[in-house]
């Protein structure tokens, strides 16, 4: 086994608080570190990353590089690909896992190009090749009409991005063991390009479709606004976060932070219930990997059934508040 | 202003299927488009112009064809196309990208601003607009829904996952525009005639001087290894009926599957 060789994972934080996905991808590299015999570690810009050492370690980080500095306290592009290309280029890591948040979409391709790796976008599933110690990256591409697995033979690290809600979290424990590992980078000599003016955070609380287990979704079938009311009930009594496909969305029925699918979020609930979702291409990029999808759907022909667990044809309208009394009978 | 706007030719992905036998690529008879996201780069460059003066150019890189995509941007209201196209840019991967789109862009002399769409939705990795960015040594915004010139800086709104953040930004930089930013305007007449007889320059390997080792596939560090169709389900269940009873079969079997 080969105890030099590093698995690194981008601890994304703001305000100081680590991204979910930085979990996931921990738990993932937990899988891959160990089958391909690499130490799992975090690179944690911020500006006190010891605080922050725990959780990482409980997720399965064997290390964590912690940057501090009050210029990485927030993401700005400059700083951050800064920090994080000159660890890259000190250590020398075999792979390095971000999350495909805002923040990683800048900072990923950025860092790539500085350290000349490759990087392979939104992977869907990453596994690895003992033979060659390649990373197998596989993800979809042409809207998510096809899969296409991707490698970077020749260049190290090999780099990719993942999804929120892609993989499991896996907590190993509370109180694992780990080596905070501080690492100082000089970036007086950047030059400040672009300063954060003002950040809002505007999204309804209510929502939280990325924690949700069960996600109840309405489309154009719906009909018009006041009807998402049956949506939400069933979501109510389900314990639900609401959905939306982008039709509806477009239309203003909806804010856009419920719109699930490509342009909207990616979700992975135990249970995806699709009411009057035709199932566009665009849409399934962003529940299909859900454990269970229901699809409502009054056309029988309608995609959405193609990845459908269960399907049910008819009337939403009677559907879904019959839905919503029989959970409510059940508890009763 | 001097804006550059990068397009990029994509089949219309909505049609594109894959051969579950052959895992072949079916795109014959696929309309080819501007990416979406780039109309909306273009609209924000076009609405810059209109209110400071300058000029629009796009650029694209691509095969020869691609050329139609930069008349239609023409046609929108650029002002000045060119193509990078060549044998050996073939089977670039965003990496070797980059660097040839920054190569045509540096080309171009002194520039403000470089806009690109959010992501491409053929490759769908939204990664050429940041690496592009770093290749010039600009700096970079993704996500802009809105822009405003302050002096020499712009106050960029970018799009977050809760809500948003603004920004000040130096000249030159680069930003990918989101769909919530605009609509691209319709083409006049006129400017589709005079579209339609524009000189579209064609800048290849001799025009740009590459280092050889960073285009095409060869400059390229990921390979795609290999495309199949996505998964489909099986063991699929459809339930048909009345309602109460469609729902009761429902919830029973969830509960079957230990998820309700
Ligand atoms: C670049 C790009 C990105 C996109 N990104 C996304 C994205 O992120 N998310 C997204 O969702 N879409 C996205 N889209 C849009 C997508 O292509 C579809 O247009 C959209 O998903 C359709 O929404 P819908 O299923 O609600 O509407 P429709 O396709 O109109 O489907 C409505 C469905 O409701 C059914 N129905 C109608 N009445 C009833 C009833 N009474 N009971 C039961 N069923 C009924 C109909 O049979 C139909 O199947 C994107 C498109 C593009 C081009
Ligand atoms: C199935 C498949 C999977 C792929 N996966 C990867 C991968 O994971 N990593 C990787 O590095 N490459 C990948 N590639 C290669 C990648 O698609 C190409 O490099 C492509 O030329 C640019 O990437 P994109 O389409 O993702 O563009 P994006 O980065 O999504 O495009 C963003 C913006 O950049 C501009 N732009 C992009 N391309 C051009 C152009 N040719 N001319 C002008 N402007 C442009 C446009 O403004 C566009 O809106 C893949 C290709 C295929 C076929």
């Amino acid at each position: 086994m080969n105890t030099t060789k590093e698995l690194w994972v981008f601890a994304e934080q703001r305000d100081g608080k680590i991204a979910g996905v930085v979990q996931e991808l921990l738990s993932e590299g937990q899988i891959l570190a160990k089958k391909a015999g690499y130490v799992l570690a975090a690179v944690l810009p911020s500006d006190n990353g010891a605080s922050l050492c725990q959780e990482l370690y409980n997720f399965g980080a064997k290390k964590v590089y912690t940057i501090d500095d009050p210029k990485l306290k927030d993401y700005q592009n400059d700083y951050y690909s800064r920090a994080v290309a000159q660890l890259i280029n000190e250590k020398k890591p075999e792979i390095v896992l971000y999350g495909a948040t805002t923040i990683g979409r800048s900072l990923a391709p950025t860092v790539a190009v500085m350290v000349d790796a490759g990087l392979t976008a939104d992977c869907t599933q990453l596994d690895f090749d003992v033979e060659n110690g390649n990373l197998l990256q596989t993800r979809p591409a042409f809207g998510g009409n096809i899969m296409a697995t991707i490698i970077c033979p020749n260049h190290r690290p090999q780099m990719a991005t993942v999804r929120s809600n892609v993989f499991k979290k896996t907590k190993i424990s509370d109180t694992e063991a780990g080596e905070q590992v501080p690492y100082a980078v000089d970036l007086s000599g950047v030059r400040e390009r672009m300063r954060r003016l003002e950040a809002v955070h505007e999204a309804d609380n209510t929502i939280d479709l990325n924690a949700a287990q069960f996600i109840v979704s309405g489309g154009r079938g719906v009909g018009k606004p006041e009807n998402f009311k049956i949506i939400y009930d069933l979501a109510s009594e389900l314990g639900a976060a609401v959905g939306a496909s982008r039709a509806t969305v477009d239309a203003g029925w909806i804010s856009h932070h419920h719109q699930v699918g490509q342009t909207g979020k990616t979700v992975c609930p135990v249970v995806y219930i699709a009411c009057g979702i035709s199932g566009a291409i665009q849409h399934l990029a962003g529940m299909q990997s859900s454990d269970v999808i229901v699809a409502i759907n009054k056309d029988p022909d309608a995609p959405i059934f193609d990845v459908a667990d269960f399907g049910l044809i008819g009337d939403l309208h009677q559907i879904v508040p019959e839905f919503q009394r029989q959970i409510a009978a059940a508890k009763a | 202003m001097n804006i550059v706007v990068c397009i990029k030719q994509v089949p219309d992905s909505d049609k594109v299927t894959i051969d579950r036998e052959t895992n072949r690529l079916n795109r014959a008879g696929v309309p080819s488009i501007i990416n979406p996201f780039d109309e909306n780069a273009l609209e924000m460059a076009l609405q810059l112009k209109d209110k400071h003066g300058g000029k629009v150019t796009v650029v694209s890189m691509g095969p020869p064809q691609a050329e139609e995509a930069l008349r239609t941007a023409l046609s929108h209201g650029a002002d000045e196309a060119i193509l990078v196209s060549d044998r050996k840019f073939g089977g670039a991967d965003t990496w070797a990208t980059s660097y040839t789109l920054n190569l045509a862009i540096r080309k171009l002399g002194e520039i403000d601003l470089v806009l690109f769409g959010k992501q491409a939705i053929d490759g769908d990795t939204a990664q050429v607009g940041p690496g592009v960015a770093h290749f010039l040594d600009i700096p970079t915004l993704t996500y802009a829904r809105a822009v405003e010139v302050t002096g020499d800086t712009l106050k960029v709104t970018k799009v977050t996952e809760d809500g948003y953040e603004v920004w000040d930004v130096d000249k030159p930089c680069a930003l990918t525009v989101v769909k919530e930013a605009n609509q691209l305007r319709m083409p006049s007449l006129k400017k589709k005639m005079a579209a339609k007889k524009a000189e579209i320059p064609v800048w290849g390997f001799d025009e740009l001087q590459p280092d050889e080792n960073k285009i095409g596939l060869a400059g390229s560090p990921t390979k795609v290894n290999k495309v199949f169709a996505p998964p489909v389900k099986l063991n699929k269940e459809i339930l048909s009926g009345e309602p109460a009873d469609m729902v009761a079969d429902l919830i029973k079997k969830l509960k079957e599957r230990n998820v309700l």
